[in-house]
């Protein structure tokens, strides 16, 4: 089974679209959302939309999951939110629709498919969104899960984290473009890119495409008309840094 | 986790194991053959994992597990079938129809020119893995395999490093993992990932070829593995009297403790090996003794002086130091010349690692043979070496950075394409023909090198001033 994973797509319509065209060549056989449709950009009802569509799909529904941004604007509660997320977030809320708003709120935490966990922040709790962001939180949920492989997002920046036969942590920064093979006795956390807000220098759109089969996974950056973004984020009236960081993938 | 050990006859995913070809510390080798597979000799490989082995070689096998199917071409075993430690594990992939070097250390030392061969061809086969993002981290005889028709095949990836992977084996170096005689300094310090530790364990070998004796002996603990960083060894002329001073430059250039020092890359390495009489000498080349206690206790005992190591990535070490070939016709005028010049010049200003090999063809006279001599009597060789060395000298290259050579064929393009492709050549420049050169060797070159070369190829042309050059 082939999953294409977009994870953090943030309401950037420009930036999904690109990903969703180069995954159309990549022979996918189910698409994975992975939280945080929305928050900070333009565009939140095209993506919820979008991605309602491809979960109603008899042939291959989508998977989707819940994110603390999808959360905050279901129910319009920005608490623990800083400052232009929260603005962004009660844009957002006023502007989807009562039903979108339930959709978002009533999204799953996690959802577990081919032996593959996937979940928005760290799978060892994932309703309290915290951030993968170092070996040592890797190494707990790791070694607190049970799955071959969790998928996650919520930070960003990809990377992948192993357990390997010695019980040592092994942190990689993927190459884009290069398929990564995921040994099936070890325990991997992969940690996904963001399609519609990059923070790691590099400001085209990040997904993964994940093969079950081979076990293997690459992650792809797609160059998408982002100052097309950001000008959508200017006109709606929204915070400038959340333009401009979409020029600079910070 | 302790398996059963399998018996010949046992079946794996369709795989017969055959009879044992060797029980070594991490694996068992046995012959295979499969039903899909009847024409291709096959060899699997099973990790062993008895109780109170050392757990990384499970971690080495699955390096090699990761390594071996995205490795192509003919320095390496074609990859067939592997499953990990889910199941039973094992790794299939070709047999190689030959021996490695191993027997031969029975019969050392060996002469001068077959280990010059030799080295050659096995630093083809590392240039080869070095393109493709692997270091192989344990370069030694029994890991490197000749093909009937000579070729070398490198085997055995379990120390492997993949700059483009993750490194499973970098959090193992409680004790540095390799083969000590041939361990390179940085590696011996836990650094995984230089190509040119693979050049320094080629080194190691080339010198217990042509000596006999290996230039660091065989430490068995880490103070002894970590005494290459500050002792010298022999020179190998002081072992072996016969050993042309350019061999000894090249092997102790790879003995070099700071990376930076060796061979900028295996292609590099490759090229002196099958130019002898282009190697500069340096007084590595002259060297009759070992350094006194002087150098060697400030080598030891002086912070200041020991190398900082550095990771460049297989890859990018080996694009910023390509070879670079330039093809003359050094009858050409002096502004084709200078055009062709500048453009070398400004492609060597990006590539300080880059070498670059001054090319001319003498054309052969293909009915009557060549007396060598032009009408005026003179050795038209001679003169075409000196016109190279003429036309390279506003360049400014250090000896070691620049070779000249004189090929002599009935076809230009021919003898250009044959030296692009025996030598690992990255880049080759040419010029374009002139309309005053109309007809003469460059006009159908340069179609056919950008055609057929395995290479980059650019041709150079001086921007045409008015309509009528067009003539």
């Amino acid at each position: 089974m082939r999953f294409a994973v977009l994870a953090d797509i943030h309401a950037n319509r420009q930036a999904c679209e690109a990903c969703l065209r180069h995954a159309e060549g990549q022979a996918v056989d189910r698409y994975v959302f992975l939280g945080d449709l929305v928050g900070y950009g333009a565009d939140p009802d095209w993506v919820v939309r979008m991605v309602r569509a491809r979960l109603a799909d008899p042939a291959a529904p989508a998977l989707v999951v819940r994110g603390n941004h999808d959360e905050a604007v279901g129910r319009g509660d920005t608490a623990g939110m800083t400052g232009h997320a929260a603005a962004a977030a009660l844009w957002h809320h006023q502007r989807l629709s009562a039903e979108d708003r339930a959709f978002l709120a009533g999204l799953p935490l996690e959802v577990e498919a081919e032996g593959v966990h996937f979940v928005h922040a760290d799978p060892a709790d994932p309703a309290r969104w915290t951030y993968v962001t170092d070996a040592e939180i890797a190494r707990a949920s790791l070694e607190g899960g049970h799955a071959w492989l969790t998928l996650c997002g919520h930070v960003h920046a990809p990377m992948l984290y192993g357990l390997t036969a010695t019980a040592k942590l092994a942190a990689f920064r993927p190459a884009p473009g290069v398929a990564v093979p995921l040994l099936r006795a070890r325990r991997w956390l992969a940690v996904m890119g963001s399609v519609g807000q990059p923070r790691d220098g590099d400001p085209a759109a990040c997904y993964a495409v994940l093969d079950t089969a081979a076990a293997e996974c690459t992650w792809h950056r797609v160059p998408y008309d982002a100052a097309a973004a950001a000008a959508g984020i200017r006109a709606a009236g929204l915070p400038e840094r959340l333009a401009s960081r979409l020029l600079e993938g910070r | 986790m302790a398996l059963p050990r399998l018996a010949p006859g046992t079946v794996l995913d369709g795989f017969v194991l055959g009879p044992l070809l060797h029980r070594g510390g991490m694996a068992a080798l046995h012959e295979a053959s499969h039903p899909d597979h009847p024409d291709t000799p096959l060899l699997i490989k099973i990790p062993r994992m008895q109780e109170g082995e050392d757990p990384a070689a499970i971690v080495s096998f699955e390096m090699e597990l990761m390594i071996l199917p995205r490795l192509s071409g003919p320095h390496v075993p074609r990859f067939v079938a592997a499953c990990g430690f889910e199941a039973q594990p094992y790794l299939v992939m070709e047999r190689i129809p030959g021996e490695s070097l191993r027997p031969l250390l029975e019969a050392l030392p060996r002469p001068p020119e077959e280990v010059a061969a030799l080295g050659a061809q096995v630093a083809r086969a590392l240039d080869a893995l070095h393109r493709q993002h692997v270091v192989h981290l344990d370069i030694k005889p029994s890991n490197i395999l000749r093909r009937p028709d000579g070729r070398v095949v490198l085997v055995d990836f379990g120390l492997s490093r993949h700059d483009l992977l993750p490194d499973l084996m970098a959090e193992e170096f409680r004790l540095p993992y390799g083969t000590a005689p041939y361990m390179a300094p940085e590696q011996v310090m836990g650094l995984r990932g230089d190509p040119r530790s693979d050049l320094f364990a080629l080194g190691v070998l080339m010198y217990f070829f042509v000596t006999g004796e290996r230039p660091f002996g065989d430490p068995q603990r880490l103070s002894g593995l970590k005494r290459r960083l500050w002792r010298d060894p022999h020179p190998p002329r002081a072992l072996r009297p016969d050993c042309p001073p350019w061999l000894q430059e090249i092997i102790l250039r790879c003995l070099e403790v700071d990376p930076e020092r060796r061979h900028p890359s295996a292609a590099q390495l490759a090229f002196d090996l099958a130019h002898p009489a282009q190697v500069p000498l340096t007084p590595r080349a002259g060297r009759a003794g070992r350094d006194g206690w002087a150098a060697v206790t400030r080598r030891r005992f002086n912070p200041e002086a020991r190398p900082v190591f550095r990771l460049p990535g297989a890859a990018r070490q080996q694009s910023l130091a390509p070879i670079l070939a330039v093809a003359l016709d050094v009858a050409e005028e002096e502004s084709h010349q200078g055009a062709l010049r500048a453009a070398v010049e400004r492609i060597l200003a990006t590539l300080p690692g880059a070498r670059l090999a001054c090319l001319h063809v003498l054309r052969q006279n293909l009915v009557t043979p060549d007396s060598g001599l032009d009408s005026e009597g003179r050795n038209r060789h001679a003169v075409s070496l000196a016109r190279l060395k003429h036309w390279a000298a506003p360049l400014g290259l250090p000896e070691e950075r620049v070779t000249y050579h004189v090929l002599e064929a009935v076809s230009v393009a021919a003898a250009l394409l044959e030296y692009v492709t025996v030598n690992p050549v990255d880049h080759i420049v040419l010029g374009a023909r002139t309309p005053s050169l109309r007809r003469r060797w460059l006009g159908s070159v340069s179609a056919e090198l950008a055609e057929k070369a395995p290479c980059s190829v650019s041709v150079v042309r001086p921007r045409r001033t008015g309509p009528e050059e067009e003539n």
